[in-house]
């Protein structure tokens, strides 16, 4: 099995063209929009020029339609699934929670749960494994292993309002 | 009734008669920006209703409304985005100013309007409307289409060569001798070059100054500053709209994405004004007479136009039919022409240049959507009459799919 490339294209104003041509030599496209936002086109046989099909998607719908195309499926928000039982989440902290402002360590999740915080993604920026000393704020997303249970029960305790 | 009363009466009246022309034009799916010239047309000198007490704040209002348009026109592209486009596609560039400039000029001077305003009317013939443009391109799904680069990569010259045509224009209405006139453009050009380059090498600096997670902050310092070097600008002859579309092209990244966000309804309230500006200067019992011209210059520059983005999309390996959907999209004209239209007028030229471009405006912004869609079928239909007589020969199948390297390998199986 030969890699697939796409190649890319700039489009000024609007953002990047990456286009692929499959093994039946159909040609695809994805325009990566500056707001988030993709639009999925499909190029017709009788003119390769033009789309015959063309959907714009959200951020969300096209992070919904990668995991749908991925060839292994898992479900919407695990990171990877190992065999081992062990599932990775994300999971996400409210404007709201009670935890924002509050210390890593209050929320003992490892003595609760068993799970381990892999690291916090923060806007564009990723902490890689906090400590117990590392504040926590609304909007933050925390990647967390461990068993089935134990994510659920870190997803509760981190649900608090 | 008190002058403040009135004042919130009258303009709030203007805004609102806006708002539903707005809705209209979505209904239509048009732009809006025909109706808002016709809105103008209708409150102004000679027209139903003049304005009293709001025309002064309208008046300020059009300028940061200019201002607010180049700036986020600059914030839509980076500094490199321009380089590139400069380095690669100039030729493009090139056709498209001689074609469709050319016409206006010969116009402005078969109407005994003199040099100045030749220079100012080729200008409203030669750039297209990005905005316009760019929503026709989304409306009709063409985001993905192969041709929609050589279209952009068009617009992006056309508004790098607003920031260099602008001063020339301002200076040469400015109306000053040949040696101070020269010594204002090359001034002129000196601050835009300047401007250029250093957002070029630091715009991530400027952007870093700028760059703050408070999006109150964020608005007020993007406007606080646009506005100053705007003003600065008009200051040194430069033009504000030429600082602006500057300062857009220095910001870059989080900030010029954010500033986008904050100021794209401040843009949407100020450009409206504008428009009503320009239509509220002209009197509408001005037109009729320059319909015809106006109408043989927006048949003339439809043609240049399809054949300028005919030929481009030629020189970038696009098949028949893409051509014609390039050159079609093109067509639009719209609020630069109304910019340029502005300038000219505000400094006292011939009388007749703002009707002119009024109604050259309103017949191209309203067929360019037309035009986008159309010249392809309509195009394919009439070579298809001739080829029919002649040979079979249909450009489609071959034409790009031969030049995609290292896509069109054939997959080996191991």
């Amino acid at each position: 099995m030969s890699t697939a490339r796409t190649s890319r294209t700039p489009l000024p104003g609007i953002g990047v063209r990456y286009d692929l041509t499959t093994r039946e030599h159909r040609h695809l496209s994805v325009v990566a929009h500056r707001d988030g936002s993709r639009t999925v086109s499909a190029y017709r046989h009788d003119d390769p020029d033009a789309c015959a099909l063309s959907v714009r998607l959200t951020g969300q719908e096209a992070e919904a339609l990668v995991d749908a195309l991925k060839p292994t499926h898992h479900s919407p928000t695990l990171l990877s699934t190992t065999e081992l039982g062990l599932v990775a989440e994300r999971i996400e902290l409210s404007g709201t929670s009670h935890w924002n402002g509050r210390l890593l360590g209050d929320t003992r999740m490892r003595t609760e749960t068993g799970v381990s915080i892999v690291a916090v993604l923060r806007r564009a920026e990723a902490f890689p494994s906090p400590g117990p000393g590392f504040r926590l704020a609304g909007g933050d997303t925390l990647i967390v292993i461990g068993t089935r249970e134990g994510v659920d029960g870190a997803a509760a305790i981190l649900g608090r309002e | 009734m008190h002058s403040s009363a009135v004042f919130l009466i009258e303009f709030g009246a203007i805004i609102l008669c806006l708002g539903l022309l707005g809705r209209l034009a979505a209904r239509l799916r048009f732009s809006p920006i025909p109706l808002y010239l016709l809105a103008g047309l209708a409150f102004g000198e000679g027209g139903l209703l003049p304005l009293g007490t709001s025309e002064e704040f309208v008046a300020v209002g059009a300028e940061i409304g200019v201002v607010l348009l180049l700036l986020m026109l600059g914030l839509e592209y980076t500094a490199g985005d321009l380089v590139s486009n400069l380095k690669t596609q100039y030729p493009a560039g090139i056709v498209d100013a001689t074609l469709n400039a050319l016409p206006g000029a010969a116009m402005a001077l078969l109407l005994g309007w003199g040099p100045i305003a030749a220079v100012a009317l080729a200008g409203i013939t030669w750039i297209s409307s990005s905005g316009v443009i760019a929503k026709v391109l989304g409306d009709l799904g063409r985001i993905g289409n192969r041709e929609t680069p050589v279209i952009l990569s068009i617009l992006v010259l056309e508004d790098l060569s607003m920031a260099v045509y602008l001063p020339v224009v301002t200076a040469l209405l400015a109306g000053t001798g040949i040696a101070a006139g020269s010594v204002t453009l090359a001034i002129a050009l000196g601050v835009a070059g300047l401007v250029l380059v250093v957002a070029v090498r630091y715009g991530r600096h400027i952007s870093r100054f700028v760059s703050t997670d408070d999006p109150e902050k964020l608005l007020l310092v993007v406007l606080g500053l646009t506005l100053v070097v705007a003003g600065i600008a008009q200051q040194l002859q430069v033009s504000a709209a030429v600082g602006a579309f500057l300062v857009g092209i220095a910001l870059s990244g989080e900030v010029a994405e954010g500033a986008h966000n904050l100021l794209a309804p401040l843009r949407d309230l100020f450009a409206a004004v504008f428009f009503v500006f320009f239509g509220l200067h002209t009197d509408p019992a001005s037109i009729p007479p320059v319909l015809l011209p106006a109408l043989a210059l927006a048949a003339v520059t439809t043609v240049t136009k399809i054949a300028t983005g005919w030929w481009a999309a030629r020189r970038a390996g696009i098949s028949g039919r893409g051509r014609w959907r390039a050159g079609g999209t093109l067509v639009a004209r719209g609020e630069f022409s109304i910019v340029i239209a502005g300038l000219a007028v505000t400094s006292g030229i011939d009388s007749d240049l703002g009707p002119l471009a009024t109604a050259y405006v309103l017949i191209l912004v309203v067929l360019g959507p037309l035009t986008a869609r159309y010249t392809e079928p309509l195009a394919l239909r009439l070579t298809g009459l001739r080829a029919r007589r002649a040979a079979p020969d249909t450009g489609a199948g071959t034409g790009p799919d031969a030049v995609v390297p290292d896509q069109d390998t054939p997959v080996s199986r191991p």
